[in-house]
């Protein structure tokens, strides 16, 4: 029963956050909702964890939450030099 | 000093991940060893006699009122957002901040961030460029006691 | 153990739909940031707390995931902010702009 509730809180959240990659007006908004959307999936990837009681999901988890940091990191040089307006 | 310090820390966070197995002591302290000599020149902390004390002011004071803040900032964002008309007054203003080291202004720009209506965007020197939902003040000083003179206070007394 | 971890799963569920909802209903891109950055940062706060009372032996690992999340997120979040302003795009209304003088105000006409 917790796990529906709990999954589905997250699911809409992470809709949602989905539903602004797909009309964002420019590219940075685009990547925003990417951000927003790793550290969503890094806490669907714990719940998961908990779900299948498996500690393995957690070391995916942290694997996961570096190269989301690295991602957001590398989008942000690539936008520097990109002009507003054009998606 | 910082050498030893470097390792340690090093050393505990390959332990916390892989486990405690022999093998994977031994390869632990092989590849900390590796990183502390890379890596220990770019750090730049101060290891002394008071860091039991600092740590334990990072840790009683400055981790419940991050924590307090935190909560506060999500209030405020959950009541901007659930509001009908959603009201604005953005711009983008500049504070002095009196700590000195990288590591200092990080925690500072990160504490900033996840305050009420605030987004550190670059810190220039002593200067951090910030951007706010509604700007009060008119002059940088009452900004900087709008936004940071509480974390100021406190991070003034962890990193001396 | 088993109410604390439940209380603070659906906390955790909560805080990330209202950074979804957050993300979406913001009206110019760095409120969009902001509101995504803190609630998402509460919300993998308090949702991992959960999971970690669920299974104590886990805590070590859950309190690493933790901390490298609260330092990581803002930081993200600052370097997103920073390019954003650097590609030109202002908001609406704005009051008071100081990042001109330190990044140049190299703005192309669009705003």
């Amino acid at each position: 029963m917790i796990d529906i509730i709990v999954f589905g809180l997250v699911g809409l959240g992470l809709l949602l956050a989905i539903f602004r990659l797909l009309i964002g007006p420019n590219t940075q908004d685009r990547v925003v909702s990417l951000d927003t959307i790793n550290v969503i999936v890094i806490g669907v990837i714990a719940l998961l964890a908990r779900a299948f009681n498996n500690s393995l999901y957690l070391d995916i988890a942290i694997v996961y939450a570096i190269l989301a940091f690295l991602e957001t990191v590398v989008f942000a040089r690539y936008l520097e030099g990109r002009k507003h307006g054009n998606s | 000093m910082k050498y030893v310090a470097t390792f340690l820390v090093l050393f505990a966070s390959y332990v916390l991940l892989a486990g405690l197995h022999v093998q994977e002591l031994v390869v632990g302290s092989i590849v900390s060893l590796m990183l502390t000599v890379l890596i220990a020149n770019m750090v730049d902390y101060k290891v002394d006699f008071k860091l039991p004390i600092r740590l334990l002011v990072f840790i009683f004071v400055y981790v419940p009122v991050f924590v307090y803040q935190l909560v506060l900032a999500n209030l405020d964002v959950a009541r901007r957002v659930l509001s009908p008309k959603i009201p604005l007054n953005p711009g983008f203003v500049k504070i002095k901040t009196d700590l000195k080291g990288d590591f200092a202004k990080l925690t500072l720009a990160n504490s900033i961030t996840l305050t009420p209506g605030t987004l550190s965007i670059d810190v220039d020197g002593d200067d951090m460029y910030i951007h706010t939902v509604d700007v009060k003040g008119k002059s940088p000083e009452e900004n900087k006691k709008n936004i940071s003179s509480l974390f100021e206070k406190i991070l003034g007394v962890v990193f001396k | 153990m088993e109410i604390a971890s439940n209380v603070f799963l659906i906390i955790g569920g909560l805080f990330y739909l209202l950074g979804g909802l957050g993300i979406l209903r913001m009206p110019d891109t760095f409120n969009r940031i902001q509101a995504g950055t803190k609630a998402t940062t509460l919300g993998a706060f308090a949702l991992l707390i959960g999971v970690g009372f669920a299974n104590p032996e886990w805590v070590l690992k859950v309190f690493l995931i933790i901390l490298f999340i609260t330092v990581s997120n803002p930081i993200g979040s600052s370097a997103l902010a920073k390019a954003t302003y650097l590609s030109g795009y202002r908001p609406e209304n704005l009051v008071q702009d100081d990042l001109k003088e330190l990044l140049g105000g190299e703005d192309n006409g669009t705003n």
